[in-house]
């Protein structure tokens, strides 16, 4: 039996099933109130907006996790980054089919019409589209195939997560809190990496020192 | 005048006959109950009140609406776009419990010959309350069919005497952070206001609501008075109102201050007039599923047979 460490079972056998159970929570109860006919007043409102917020919720939180592990040090953060990603790509996947059935009724002329004339829903399609490569190749071989591009591909997720705050602001009413918050979490999000980045390659810390913890001393 | 029945109402939204007569033999029922103390017009012909609040007596049954399929009170109750108590469409159901609608006076003031105020009390001893039963499209593309209880506006601001220079009536809703936490924050410019030209005022179909199912309104639904236009967007349909003014000029009303662009003074139900951000052609209707079908917009809301008069000659698409 080949040895492995007691936090890699625990991180792939238990926290990583756990998270993905977890990340399923807001589709299920959906699913349920859906079997139910338990979804209240305005149940296409509900599900749109469900979907539609928990995929940029995701896509936040997979924009979390390299700032996170440079905070904690702890490496395997970085383990579930892919799991969250798809995550968020099968929440907006969900979000725009939604839109496609349920909404426009699959009339695809005012589909075209709607994402060539209203900015909201041309960025939201342009947001989902750019998501489905990264998508398709967050697979292990298409990462060694793809080698260095991989890299630069994927951080089309900034753009992503940009156009998805950008598409949520202008499809509100009146009251912008949310998508302002969500917009400002993404800026701090954003700048974390710009700035800290030269100053961390110029010190060369290994990423395991840091994970002695007395960096801050 | 004479209220001629609309005939544009498609199908799908007539109630089928037996399932109306079930109705009818329900309040029969609920009658021989002892229920009929409750029903003071017509027997058998009003809505039966929904049990959780205070039943208005008496009211008088009318035809509007009569082949429609009531929205459920849950939904009618417990679905509002209300900022004042917030912007989420749970939040004013949850939270209007700290608006007191009694005592309530509305001040009338304006172009008219006597100006004064009135008491809520006094509005329903002097006009006669009947039950309208009107379809509500919101301008987000939803609908529902309301039971109202209320008069017409006509009525009230006949007693207040407007003079030849009223041509528009502006109404505020009342302004008060302590009742109206939403106020907190500036989503809209507070007070909400909402306005009129001086024949839409007058129809016969717009009136002052005081009751839902029979029973005197819900915080969350505008107590203890609200505006009812049916033929225009939901927006319209000013809540919990405390100032009525005859004015000279066109009002500047909440929505249309936020965002001119999206929000017409006129703000008709028009199914070829788009909002900027979204379609108007379809809706959905409050209460049905998930997997079931929109429903084609009716222009004015299919009150045009009653209304379209008051527009003839102007471009709608212009006064939106």
């Amino acid at each position: 039996m080949i040895a492995v460490s007691r936090a890699e079972v625990g991180l792939r056998f238990v926290l990583k099933p756990l998270v993905f159970l977890l990340c399923l929570l807001p589709f299920a109860l959906l699913a349920k109130g859906a079997v139910q006919g338990d979804l209240g007043a305005n149940p296409l409102e509900r599900v749109t907006d469900v979907t539609g917020e928990w995929g940029l919720y995701f896509l936040l939180i997979t924009l979390t996790l390299s700032p996170l592990r440079r905070l904690s040090g702890w490496a395997a953060v970085l383990r579930f980054r892919r799991m969250l990603g798809l995550f968020a790509f099968f929440y907006i996947s969900l979000h725009l089919l939604t839109w496609v059935w349920l909404d426009q009724e699959l009339r695809w002329g005012n589909m075209v019409a709607d994402i060539a004339k209203r900015p909201y829903i041309t960025v939201g399609f342009l947001a989902w589209l750019l998501l489905v490569p990264l998508a398709a190749t967050s697979t292990r071989g298409m990462m060694r195939r793809l080698g260095r591009r991989w890299k630069s591909l994927h951080q089309a997720i900034y753009v992503v997560a940009t156009l998805g705050v950008l598409h949520y602001l202008w499809l509100v009413k009146a009251d912008i809190l949310e998508p302002v918050i969500l917009g400002l979490v993404l800026v701090a999000l954003l700048a974390v990496r710009w700035k800290p980045r030269p100053l961390l390659s110029r010190r060369k810390v290994p990423p395991s020192a840091s994970e002695a913890g007395s960096g801050y001393a | 005048m004479l209220i001629k029945k609309p005939q544009d109402i498609p199908p799908s939204e007539i109630t089928p006959p037996e399932m109306y007569a079930g109705r009818r033999e329900f309040l029969k029922a609920a009658a021989a109950l002892g229920g009929g103390a409750l029903f003071a017009g017509p027997a058998g012909a009003l809505v039966p009140p929904s049990g959780k609040g205070t039943p208005i007596t008496p009211v008088l049954d009318t035809d509007y609406g009569d082949e429609l399929t009531l929205t459920a009170y849950e939904h009618v109750t417990g679905y509002n776009n209300f900022y004042e108590f917030g912007t989420g469409k749970d939040d004013p159901a949850e939270h209007a419990h700290t608006l007191r609608p009694r005592p309530w006076s509305v001040e009338v003031d304006g172009e008219c010959e006597t100006p004064g105020e009135i008491g809520i009390e006094d509005v329903l001893r002097l006009f006669p309350q009947q039950e309208r039963i009107y379809r509500l499209r919101c301008v987000e593309a939803w609908a529902m069919v309301v039971p109202w209880v209320g008069f017409p506006l006509g009525d009230l601001l006949k007693r207040f005497k407007p003079t030849s220079k009223a041509k528009y009536v502006a109404f505020e809703t009342l302004l008060d952070e302590e009742q109206m936490p939403g106020q907190r924050r500036a989503v809209l410019d507070w007070p909400y206001r909402e306005g009129l030209r001086m024949d839409e005022a007058m129809h016969p179909l717009t009136i002052l609501a005081t009751g839902l199912y029979g029973e005197f309104l819900p915080n969350q639904n505008g107590a203890p008075l609200r505006l009812v236009v049916p033929w225009k967007y939901g927006f319209k349909s000013i809540k919990s109102i405390v100032r009525i003014s005859f004015t000279q000029t066109i009002p500047a009303t909440s929505w249309w201050r936020l965002a001119p662009g999206e929000y017409g003074f006129y703000a008709n139900v028009n199914p070829e007039v788009d909002h900027p951000r979204w379609s108007q052609a379809r809706h959905r209707v409050i209460g049905e599923g998930l997997f079931s079908n929109k429903r084609p917009t009716l222009m004015f809301n299919g009150y045009g047979e009653q209304v379209a008069d008051l527009y003839r000659g102007m471009d709608l698409a212009k006064f939106y």
